[in-house]
């Protein structure tokens, strides 16, 4: 035994198994290999009773013909495509909700937030209500709001409500007329993407020149002219080369046009009101976030209110913002496999009915994980960048 | 071989050092590793399984009027339903040893795999991919159905035929041969349709009911059974075509045969039972004043060894007529005559009144 005095001063010498460093290496060794050895257990475990009661396992089931029909589809896809193939058609479904819900409820999350800060007793009210209403409410209900308490009540499609534009109601889903590109077409595309560079350029080339000498120059209504202007301009001398495909009255449904069935805007509405009801919130406490004094510093500088908001609070209140609307965006995308109880083919519901046909739980399990999972972090790698671009500059 | 065993051997051959690991990875596992052990042992007996824990539990259809769905007290009813109380008397001699688990067309087969069902009574179409793929053994077929088409004939007068159907929106259920069979047919017959797909029956009928879709298709005993549980039956009809062979039955996990053989001989006793006549108002006075045959398959022959044999009682076929009568009877009350649906024998009958029912010799 080493004295007290030893001790002190050299505290690691002596036996290793008093050593605090080395006890805890080997405890995180230790914990690290237990782990390991639980999850080779489990797959081990998992393999011998699937041989034992001869259930089919592996990925191979992927490349075996679907037999199934999809309803919607962005890709081309029928009953003989593969399995995988379907899987696919389920994941970019659910992607294309994800995105036009995020889109969407981030729009109305901003205007409510913003509303319920307003001067004006009406509007700051109406925006509480639609807040508390929708915040409190599962989001399942709200689905089944959507698509059994309005869409389903619509009219049949011989008694479908004629909107303008040769669009269509009914309780199949909206009906408007489909943009049919004849030759030439791509000068209209060429138009607006280049439309859209050059406002890019005239943005930054007007933000400079304020910076220098202080002069604004109209950016708005310069790239409105640009994006729209040009594409139009395109139209007028590539000949004309657009035409549309009307929605027509045919035995049973509506043919022709586009179709958005009422199984995705249903689930596209409810993800939408019901994500924004917590945007909304996210807003209004990021606006708080930012200090009054500097609203009065912008206000005795001389801004008005309009770019008080544009240009003093809202950049700052971002910075609050953005992390906590990244989970709402994660939320929304995850709260979309709930389309399974209205029949919106999503990932879940498309994995779901492949796992039933080939039987093999695990392998479309582990596959919808591993989208999910995907599409989060994906996601939030997003916004990260986003998030980066906000954060205060030091100078 | 034990789990220990396995970890020990395949330590062995690995370095020194994952030696210290094996011992300790044992201490902390060994708990979990005694309690899934055992359950795997039992496991391997599903009947000893379920007269340990004293019922069978049953996995049925969510509500399918005629097949299993449950009455206005909650007790469940129909054709399925009952099949369940027949094994549960076979193996306990009373039909009300049974718990019933509602499961989606989804959900159906992972319940049974994973042990969650002893039996899958839930009107399951029997094909080879099911019988060897998914690790199923299907015990008979109780019920021989095919698939049909049915539309509200008041909103679509003039469609009296399926092949009318091209340009339909469509509603059907989820992971079932039905949706298999349905992009067949259309494709087959050249016609383009709509798939509106639910994952449970309640969320088609709803869908159907409210007009999102022009045609509803399932088993043709579906059909009758949807049709009594829509808004305004009368309005709907049932086209003519039967696009499918949905033979119907229980299924039972793989690499039981002992439980998979009660099941499918409490089906056959079913059978046996209404070819002899033999019912739940006679039963009784038949164990003593029936001829030969009778009183064999009523396991009232000395010394007989039919029912022990197969692990339950002899006079198993007594218990299951008391509970829940003979096929016949079962039928009747369910699906026939004596139920709303009112579906005639057909395909149903026996086969010795022109259907396939048939049962191989109890003896």
């Amino acid at each position: 035994m080493a004295s007290q005095e030893v001790l002190r001063e050299e505290p690691a010498r002596g036996s290793l198994i008093n050593d605090p460093r080395v006890r805890s290496i080997f405890i995180q060794v230790v914990a690290a290999l237990a782990l390991i050895l639980l999850i080779w257990w489990i797959v081990d475990n998992t393999i011998d009773n699937l041989q034992r009661l001869r259930i089919a396992s592996g990925f191979a089931f992927l490349k075996g013909r679907a037999g199934f029909d999809i309803a919607d589809s962005a890709i081309a896809y029928s009953s003989d495509n593969t399995y995988g193939r379907a899987i696919l058609v389920g994941l970019l479904n659910t992607a294309i909700v994800a995105l036009a819900g995020i889109i969407t409820a981030t729009i109305i999350g901003f205007m409510v937030g913003i509303g319920r800060l307003s001067n004006n007793w009406l509007i700051r009210k109406i925006c509480t209500i639609y807040v508390e209403v929708f915040r409190n409410i599962p989001p399942l209900l709200v689905i089944f709001f959507w698509y059994f308490g309005v869409l389903s009540v619509l009219p049949l499609p011989r008694d479908s409500i004629e909107l303008p534009f040769g669009s269509y109601l009914n309780s199949r889903g909206f009906y408007f007329p489909r943009a049919v590109w004849g030759e030439g077409a791509w000068l209209i595309l060429l138009a607006f993407v280049l439309g859209i560079a050059m406002s890019w350029f005239v943005a930054r080339k007007a933000r400079q020149r304020q910076m220098a000498t202080g002069q604004q120059f109209p950016v708005f209504w310069t790239s409105v002219a640009l994006i729209v202007g040009l594409p139009l301009l395109a139209y007028v001398a590539s000949g004309f080369p657009l035409s549309f495909d009307l929605p027509k009255k045919s035995t049973f449904n509506l043919t022709g046009g586009f179709q958005v069935k009422p199984e995705f805007l249903s689930l596209y509405l409810a993800l939408s009101f019901y994500t924004a009801s917590f945007i909304a919130e996210i807003v209004r406490a990021g606006i708080r976030g930012v200090s009054r004094g500097q609203t009065e510093a912008a206000g005795a500088l001389g801004l008005r209110s309009g770019p008080i908001l544009r240009l003093v609070v809202v950049p700052q209140a971002m910075r609050i913002v953005i992390p906590p609307l990244t989970s709402q965006y994660l939320n929304l995308t995850k709260n979309s496999s709930l389309a399974i109880a209205i029949g919106y083919p999503d990932l879940t519901a498309i994995a779901g009915t492949v796992l039933n046909q080939t039987g093999q739980a695990i392998e479309p399990i582990m596959i919808m994980m591993a989208v999910y999972l995907g599409l989060s972090l994906l996601t939030s790698a997003i916004m990260n960048v986003v998030n980066a671009k906000m954060a205060l500059v030091e100078r | 071989m034990g789990f220990a065993q396995k970890i020990g051997q395949r330590a062995q051959t690995t370095e020194k050092g994952l030696r210290v690991m094996k011992h300790i990875a044992i201490g902390i596992l060994a708990a979990t590793t005694m309690g899934l052990m055992a359950s795997a042992a039992s496991a391997a007996s599903t009947l000893e399984a379920v007269k340990a824990k004293g019922f069978i539990q049953c996995g049925v259809n969510t509500g399918l009027s005629g097949f299993s769905s449950p009455d206005d007290k909650g007790e469940w009813k129909g054709l399925d339903a009952d099949f369940c109380r027949a094994v549960a008397a076979a193996v306990f001699g009373d039909g009300t040893k049974v718990k019933f688990t509602p499961l989606s067309a989804k959900e159906r087969f992972t319940a049974l795999q994973s042990g969650e069902i002893d039996l899958l009574s839930r009107n399951t179409t029997w094909t080879i991919n099911r019988d060897t793929a998914l690790g199923l053994n299907f015990a008979g077929v109780t019920y021989y159905d095919g698939q049909g088409f049915m539309v509200n004939a008041k909103k679509l007068p003039g469609v009296n035929s399926a092949l009318q159907l091209s340009g339909a929106a469509v509603c059907v259920q989820s992971g079932t041969t039905t949706e298999l069979n349905l992009a067949d047919y259309f494709k087959a017959n050249k016609m383009e349709y709509n798939p509106v797909v639910f994952e449970k029956v309640e969320e088609a009928n709803a869908a159907y009911d409210s007009g999102r879709c022009d045609a509803y298709t399932t088993d043709q005993s579906g059909l009758y059974g949807i049709r009594l549980t829509l808004s305004s039956p009368g309005d709907h009809v049932v086209l003519p075509e039967i696009i499918s062979k949905e033979p119907l039955g229980p299924a039972v996990r793989q690499g039981d045969d002992q439980w998979y053989h009660i099941v499918k001989w409490t089906y056959f006793a079913l059978l046996q039972a209404e070819e002899l006549g033999i019912t739940q108002a006679n039963v009784d006075e038949l164990k003593a004043s029936g001829g030969p045959e009778v009183k064999r398959v009523l396991g009232q022959e000395a010394d007989t060894k039919l029912g022990t044999d197969l692990g339950v009682s002899n006079d198993w076929v007594v218990n299951i007529v008391k509970a829940v009568g003979n096929y016949g009877e079962m039928f009747e009350r369910n699906v026939g005559a004596g139920s709303p649906l009112k579906i005639a024998r057909g395909l149903n009958g026996l086969w010795t009144k022109g259907g396939l029912q048939y049962a191989p010799p109890i003896r």
